[in-house]
């Protein structure tokens, strides 16, 4: 798109001089210092407008830190120099009135959290006649109402009053992200900072919002500075990319440069770390449809299974290096699993009649977007929330059939991992003594038995034993995360649910968690309920899966089938949803790209 | 793909080792202001252990009277109250009673009764809060309906007329301590009841109760550790109110009887000499003041270095 396009959308922001000036913002050699720290270490940058340039890099790059200095925003004890350049005017070392107008005047900002951008006490309307005010000068009420209608519709909110006389709390995730773009919009800025704009968002709904940062770029002819830890983002919309490590440039170039050819030895961890759909695909594909060339439809329940109501959802292994002897019986049998919640006004049924088995050795992956259920599902197999079920079995026995001090030891033979790598360990007690507590809840254990159990958990993790005198806090997310395996690890336990063990974490970190737990089930052979919402993580992990939506499951088998041939349209919006870092390399319009990609890059399923 | 095994090397002990090293508490008090504050409550503490040998360094004690000291209209001779070599804080206007002994046994009264009924209240506060916040359901609600009784409560109506109820020849400091103890814990309760809601819900206390924790456990190891910092720091900070709670008392002639010294009473008689001796009001005025600030900064240096995860500042 070029620059000539922007004097179609004339808004009262447009500087006509601006015109001839292709570098909407141009950062150079931009530096942030907090106490004697360095943040950023000279970071080059340009947006142009109608294009979108990502900055990219994992926590602590210093990426946020960028759009902060660049906004004037920075903490009062960050040192910024350099030069930051909107429209070739000089940004630093602006009177905080001055960066306080140019703010509104010519930028506009997307947030992570939309829950968070959002005050929870003002109606949406309310939100934004403060803004236009401010924004656009406008005073009148009518004159506000109508803008508010237009900004609104304009970010493909099909029911703008109804958003408008909202407050935040009763507007979804994507709704809200929504809002908050068409605030950005209002005063017509050139340039939007978006940071981490569909991090917090459903795969579904990511794709509309990304689609509709798009859609603006090209129809307004704005520049959009990207701030993203997803090479999958990245290669869905951005036209430029600037990959940040430890506040320094890793690389610069065009997307098709980057993502296609990436020279910087970062960049390539970078890529090779995202998790691809279906890695292992390749080698099942050709496998099974070899067998259905042969017509040796050996697997006759390959079909019930995959319809996902049907209770014997998960037999047939297909991967015999990780199957389970036939005569082996499961680890957790469930059928007819239902669970209600009682809410004001009604109850919510969060899971509705699902069930599956899980041999040992076997992983089996829930997969859904927020909201259904699969959390739910995990918390129902140790108990931690009332639900019904036709079978309930954990290691043969029915949970339910037994005393409260029974059952605790059943349930004592799941162990459990969290997402949140912050809360999931006790900050004030050492690692060491957070992964034996099983241990002494067990009891009978000496004190040296519970020293090499310790040791011996932690080697499974790949953490050195002095880690047993650290406390929570001393840890990085991964080797939190990792310390929880541990912990959920150390009783041998028949079963382990892991909810999202590592959305919060960054992919190269996400990469050897996820090693290290195919690793440990590898060795100790149990069974593993892995809890996802995303299809490539468990794509890349799970035997089995099973797709929920809503509490139901919409579709059930192995992975293989599941993800590579789903038949239910919802896996498929599901799978057409996540972003690919080289979709458009493959699609787009440079094909000699396609050549130099990486040949895993191209396996989509 | 993802890294393969021996890619993934044990992660090396050394990575961390510039945050491994814990601050000791007593670094923070290091700095110049904790550090004050600190010398004023052990100064404050000593004086009140040795006031009598304090005292005696004068040759003096908070119960003679010095008429002589006193002029014709029996405020003090001299400049400033009355400050001499013999009496270093001057006298105290009516009874030539030396101020200095009056202040350093005013301490006593202070602190014994300041520190002891935040102890009362803390313990009393910290249980009802713990277990309300963990237990829920009615014991919660039952423990909310006491707190906000407690909070109506008109507590120095009631304490003025409990003393006045009170024996003369019963222990007047164990009263005080007894009545400012049993009506302060609400605000501990609160504060630890909400801490605890939260805690129990970690998911590091879900996948312990999972794996079979009872609640004894969980109260013991997930939720004291987790808020004995807060309790430690509110008890500090409240701690100074306390006392103040116990000069008022005295200032309103019902905390602990003549001659008996106490801040709040030397504070009460010396309004109505302000105007001819203002001496007599600065020098007990001050050490409440100077021992209220300088817990009140304890309680905020301890609130900083006891965070396990460090301000940063």
């Amino acid at each position: 798109m070029s620059d000539s396009t922007r004097a179609t959308d004339a808004g009262p922001a447009q500087d006509p001089g601006s015109t001839g000036d292709p570098d909407l913002l141009a950062l150079r050699n931009l530096r942030v210092t907090i106490a004697g720290r360095p943040i950023l270490k000279g970071l080059d940058l340009t947006v142009r407008a109608g294009r979108i340039t990502a900055l990219v890099g994992e926590s602590g790059s210093g990426k946020s830190m960028t759009a902060l200095a660049t906004i004037g925003l920075a903490p009062a004890s960050a040192q910024v120099t350099g030069s930051a350049r909107l429209r070739g005017e000089e940004l630093l070392g602006r009177s905080p009135q001055q960066m306080r107008r140019t703010r509104a005047g010519g930028l506009g900002m997307i947030f992570q959290e939309p829950g968070q951008s959002l005050s929870p006490v003002m109606k949406v309307s309310a939100v934004f006649r403060d803004v236009l005010g401010v924004r656009e000068n406008i005073r009148s009420r009518p004159r506000a109402a109508q803008r508010t209608r237009d900004l609104l519709a304009s970010v493909g909110l099909p029911d703008p009053d109804r958003t408008a006389s909202s407050y935040p709390h009763e507007l979804s995730g994507g709704e809200l992200q929504r809002v908050v773009i068409a605030l950005a919009l209002s005063g017509d800025p050139a340039l939007l900072i978006a940071d981490e704009p569909t991090t917090a968002l459903d795969v579904t709904v990511q794709r509309g919002v990304l689609d509709l940062l798009t859609r603006i770029v090209r129809e307004r002819g704005i520049g959009v500075l990207l701030i993203t830890h997803d090479m999958g983002v990245v290669g869905e919309i951005a036209d430029d990319v600037v990959v940040l490590q430890g506040g320094e440039v890793r690389e610069t170039g065009t997307v098709q440069q980057v993502l296609g050819a990436p020279t910087a030895p970062y960049t390539q961890t970078l890529l090779s770390a995202v998790p691809r759909l279906l890695p292992s695909l390749e080698r099942a594909s050709a496998r099974s449809s070899a067998e259905q060339k042969d017509g040796a439809s050996t697997r006759g329940d390959d079909d019930t299974a995959a319809r996902g109501d049907d209770d014997a959802a998960t037999q047939g292994e297909s991967d015999p290096s990780r199957g389970t002897a036939a005569s082996e019986p499961p680890v957790v049998r469930v059928e007819g699993l239902s669970v209600r919640y009682d809410r004001r006004g009604g109850s919510h049924l969060a899971l509705d009649d699902v069930g599956f088995e899980i041999g040992r050795g076997q992983i089996h992956g829930l997969v859904g977007e927020s909201g259904s259920g699969k959390s739910t599902w995990g918390k129902a197999l140790v108990g931690l929330v009332p639900a019904q079920a036709r079978v309930l079995e954990l290691d043969g026995t029915d949970p339910r059939s037994l005393s409260p001090a029974a059952r605790r030891g059943v349930y004592a033979r799941a162990g459990l991992v969290f997402q949140d790598p912050a809360s999931s360990l006790n900050p004030r007690r050492t690692v060491g003594w957070s992964i034996s507590e099983p241990l002494h809840l067990a009891g009978g254990v000496g004190r040296a038995d519970v020293d090499r159990r310790v040791h011996h958990a932690l080697e499974q993790v790949r953490l050195p034993a002095s880690y047993t005198q650290r406390l929570p806090h001393e840890l990085s997310g991964g080797q939190r995360q990792r310390v929880s395996i541990a912990r959920a690890l150390i009783l041998q336990p028949s079963l382990l649910i892991a909810d999202e063990p590592t959305s919060a974490l960054d992919v190269t970190v996400q990469a050897h968690v996820i090693e290290v737990l195919r690793e440990a089930i590898e060795e100790a052979r149990f069974a593993c309920v892995f809890i996802s919402h995303d299809l490539a993580v468990v794509g890349s992990l799970a035997d089995h899966v099973t797709v929920l939506r809503r509490g139901r499951a919409v579709e059930q088998g192995t992975v293989h089938q599941v993800l590579g041939s789903p038949r239910h349209e919802y896996t498929r919006a599901l799978l057409e949803s996540v972003p690919d870092p080289s979709r458009r390399l493959r699609e787009g319009q440079r094909p000699a790209c396609e050549s130099v990609g990486r040949p895993e890059a191209t396996m989509r399923g | 793909m993802m890294t393969t095994s021996d890619a993934l090397p044990v992660e090396a002990a050394v990575s961390l080792d510039d945050r491994t090293a814990r601050t000791p508490v007593w670094r923070a008090f290091l700095r110049p202001v904790p550090a004050a504050a600190a010398v004023v409550v052990a100064a404050s503490v000593l004086a009140a252990v040795f006031a009598p040998q304090l005292s005696a360094l004068s040759d003096n004690d908070p119960f003679t009277y010095h008429p002589e000291a006193l002029g014709p209209d029996t405020a003090p001779l001299g400049a400033f109250g009355g400050v001499s070599a013999d009496h270093w804080f001057g006298v105290e206007p009516g009874t030539g009673r030396d101020l200095f002994s009056l202040v350093v046994h005013g301490a006593r009264v202070s602190l014994l009764v300041g520190i002891a009924s935040t102890l009362l209240a803390t313990v009393i506060g910290v249980v009802l809060g713990i277990v309300a916040g963990a237990v829920g359901g009615f014991v919660e609600k039952l423990v909310e309906v006491a707190t906000d009784v407690t909070l109506g409560f008109p507590f120095l109506i009631f304490a003025i007329a409990l003393s006045a109820l009170f024996p003369l020849e019963a222990p007047r400091a164990l009263l005080l301590t007894l009545v400012i103890g049993v009506f302060g814990w609400p605000g501990i309760a609160r504060v630890v009841a909400a801490e605890t809601r939260v805690i129990v819900r970690q998911p590091y206390v879900v996948a312990s109760r999972v794996m079979g924790a009872r609640l004894a456990h969980v109260l013991r190891h997930q939720v004291l550790p987790n808020v004995a910092s807060t309790v430690i720091v509110y008890s500090c900070i409240s701690l100074p109110g306390r006392i103040s709670a116990e000069a008022t008392l005295s200032f309103l002639g019902v905390g602990v009887l003549p001659p008996t010294p106490s801040w709040g009473r030397s504070i009460g008689d010396a309004i109505s000499w302000l105007l001819v001796d203002p001496a007599f009001l600065l020098f007990p005025a001050a050490a409440l003041f100077l021992v209220t600030f300088s817990f009140n900064i304890l309680g905020d240096t301890l609130r900083d270095a006891l965070d396990p995860r460090g301000a940063q500042r």
